[in-house]
């Protein structure tokens, strides 16, 4: 597949349908564009003491993120230097090394390897001949504690990388008292028979809420109030959100900027969805906020109206309510999500309590919201394996993008499909690039 | 004045839980929803051997309020996720009264569901366990705890009821 021909595939309003279902510009996805860019792969939080690890993916490269004894976090490619079996199995935990189920190599956190079984049967040290250890990712940077790696050792830093989307990592860490945030709450895995760009393209998508969700909107509103501080409250309230009037969606903010990244703001004040406000929780958590930024930095954090932001091509999070899901190509017409959840460092713990029934909703398994959501995804693959029909039309709001502060573009509504095209736009540029 | 023997509580339990098995097969679902009581709860933890609701994530935490609107969801003609609905066979086994006190018993027993939906058929194993509450209009379901042995899976979305 040559240069021009991929060029071909994306159009100024819209795209061939191969982007989503050609096995063949998948693999070139997995080396193009998740084998180069900055791919977000956990917390700090996650590896919090020297030792600890867990093991996750970039693109389809199982990867084990370490804390190393210096500190350092590392993160090293999952598989035995000698014959290449995986090294370890555990989703997470803590460790002095890893040592490989079938021959016995044992690596340290940083991959170095530190010990062979019968050394003397080598004609030169092992470690010699297989370069060292377990192959290091060569890129490793962090963000506000946000952990992201690159399999290529060139490109642009982090920081040029993630641009003003950096804004929306500040925001989700600001807003805890103590200025840190945890992972914490478990992790969803939520599967769907479709490609990895479906879930990005959707997380954005303001036209979507009052059809697809059509059925737990309605199922919300026949519901009869409770009081406030009940736990269903917050999700019902997620569910009653989404069949917001179109004036709502037409003025919601909707930001994008380069690599492909795009965010939603201004979008609704807490009132409509902090299940908590009226709760004595959150005039202490309130206060512990001003005990660090003052009344005015206080109201300037909270005043902060950001939905989904999405790091392209492999992260998608809600800072102002704590969730962030980290997207995972499995095949051209499989993907998963893992989800997860953040404390607020120095909240009570109440906060927490609605992180967590929020997440119940809008990232359960079993939500009446996601599923509607996955089965949208299941379809539109399934229609874009038609043949006779070849491209996905995507000119709501073309031609109308403002140019906005810091390089951002703004869609002229909050409705417009800017976000698809920006995304298409990094498409094309991580797959036409020289290596 | 009668006397409950331990083996008549057993089959009383029993002929509830297959009660409740058959109303799902049959798509009953309000006839379900009004198994449990007004403060019940349904259950599908993330994790094994997880405690807590409220401190951790589950697959479904449904208090009543949002089991009335997931039944009502699921009966909506745009409920696009069970379009169409699915079929299942809810065969519940190995039940036990764990304990029993006062009007209360708890319930463990083992499910292994098979579901079909849109040319596709998943199975599901699950340790499930009901607290009863004796009322008088006779068992009412006052929590239920589905333990799928998949819970920690990559899952698709899950749309049926367990």
């Amino acid at each position: 597949m040559n240069v021009q021909s991929i060029k071909a595939l994306v159009q100024p309003d819209r795209v061939h349908r191969s982007v989503y279902t050609d096995p063949a510009l998948f693999d070139l996805e997995m080396d193009r564009i998740f084998g180069r860019a900055w791919l977000l792969v956990g917390h700090e939080s996650q590896v919090p003491k020297p030792g600890a690890f867990f093991t996750t993916r970039m693109g389809r490269e199982p990867v084990i993120v370490t804390r190393h004894t210096d500190g350092s976090v590392r993160v090293l490619v999952n598989r035995c230097a000698h014959r290449g079996a995986r090294v370890c199995e555990a989703a997470a935990g803590t460790t002095r090394e890893f040592v490989c189920a079938y021959h016995g190599w044992t690596y340290g956190t940083d991959g170095r390897l530190c010990g062979v079984p019968l050394p003397q049967g080598y004609e030169r040290p092992a470690a010699e001949s297989i370069g060292g250890g377990l192959a290091a990712v060569p890129r490793v940077d962090a963000y506000r504690g946000f952990v992201f790696a690159s399999l290529v050792a060139h490109g642009p830093t982090l920081v040029e990388f993630l641009g003003p989307l950096r804004a929306s990592f500040d925001d989700l860490v600001e807003r805890a008292p103590e200025g840190e945030v945890e992972v914490a709450g478990g992790v969803f895995k939520h599967a769907y028979h479709g490609n990895w760009k479906l879930v990005l393209e959707n997380h954005n998508d303001t036209v979507h809420p009052a059809f697809v969700h059509a059925s737990s909107i309605w199922a919300a509103r026949e519901q009869p109030a409770a009081e406030g501080g009940a736990y269903s409250e917050i999700g019902v309230r997620q569910m009653l959100q989404n069949g917001a009037p179109w004036e709502v969606w037409e003025n919601t903010g909707l930001w994008v900027a380069g690599y492909g990244h795009s965010w939603m703001a201004d979008y609704h004040d807490d009132s409509r969805l902090v299940a908590a406000l009226d709760h004595p929780a959150f005039a202490e958590y309130r206060a512990a906020l001003e005990r660090r930024l003052g009344r005015e930095g206080a109201a300037r954090v909270l005043g902060e109206l950001r939905w989904n932001s999405i790091v392209y091509p492999n992260c998608s999070f809600m800072s102002q309510f704590r969730q962030l899901r980290i997207v995972h190509p499995i095949a051209v017409d499989r993907t998963v999500v893992y989800a997860y959840s953040f404390r607020l460092k120095g909240a009570p713990e109440r906060m927490f309590r609605d992180t967590i029934a929020f997440s119940n909703i809008v990232n359960g398994t079993g939500s009446p919201v996601l599923t509607d959501d996955l089965e949208v995804y299941e379809r539109t693959q399934a229609g874009l394996g038609v043949t006779r029909s070849d491209w996905v039309y995507l000119g709501r709001g073309h031609g109308g993008d403002v140019p906005d502060r810091d390089g951002a573009l703004r869609g002229r509504t909050g409705t417009s499909e800017i976000h698809i095209r920006n995304q298409l736009a990094a498409w094309l540029e991580y797959m036409t690039a020289e290596a | 004045m009668s006397v409950t023997t331990p083996v008549d509580r057993r089959s009383e339990v029993e002929q509830f839980l297959y009660h409740e098995a058959w109303l799902l097969d049959h798509g009953r679902l309000d006839e379900w929803l009004g198994l449990f009581t007004g403060d019940a709860t349904y259950w599908i933890p993330l994790q094994a051997d997880q405690t807590d609701p409220l401190a951790t994530s589950s697959i479904v935490y449904d208090d009543r309020r949002l089991l009335e609107v997931r039944i009502r969801q699921f009966q909506h003609p745009r409920a696009h996720a069970r379009m169409p609905a699915p079929r299942t066979v809810h065969q519940v086994s190995n039940v036990q009264v764990v304990q029993a006190e006062g009007d209360s018993l708890r319930v463990g027993s083992t499910l292994v569901l098979l579901e079909y939906r849109d040319e596709r058929q998943r199975v599901w194993g699950a340790l499930v366990e009901h607290c009863l509450r004796r009322t008088g209009t006779g068992l009412r379901i006052a929590a239920k705890r589905v333990d799928l042995v998949t819970s920690e899976a990559e899952l698709d979305g899950i749309v049926c009821i367990f």
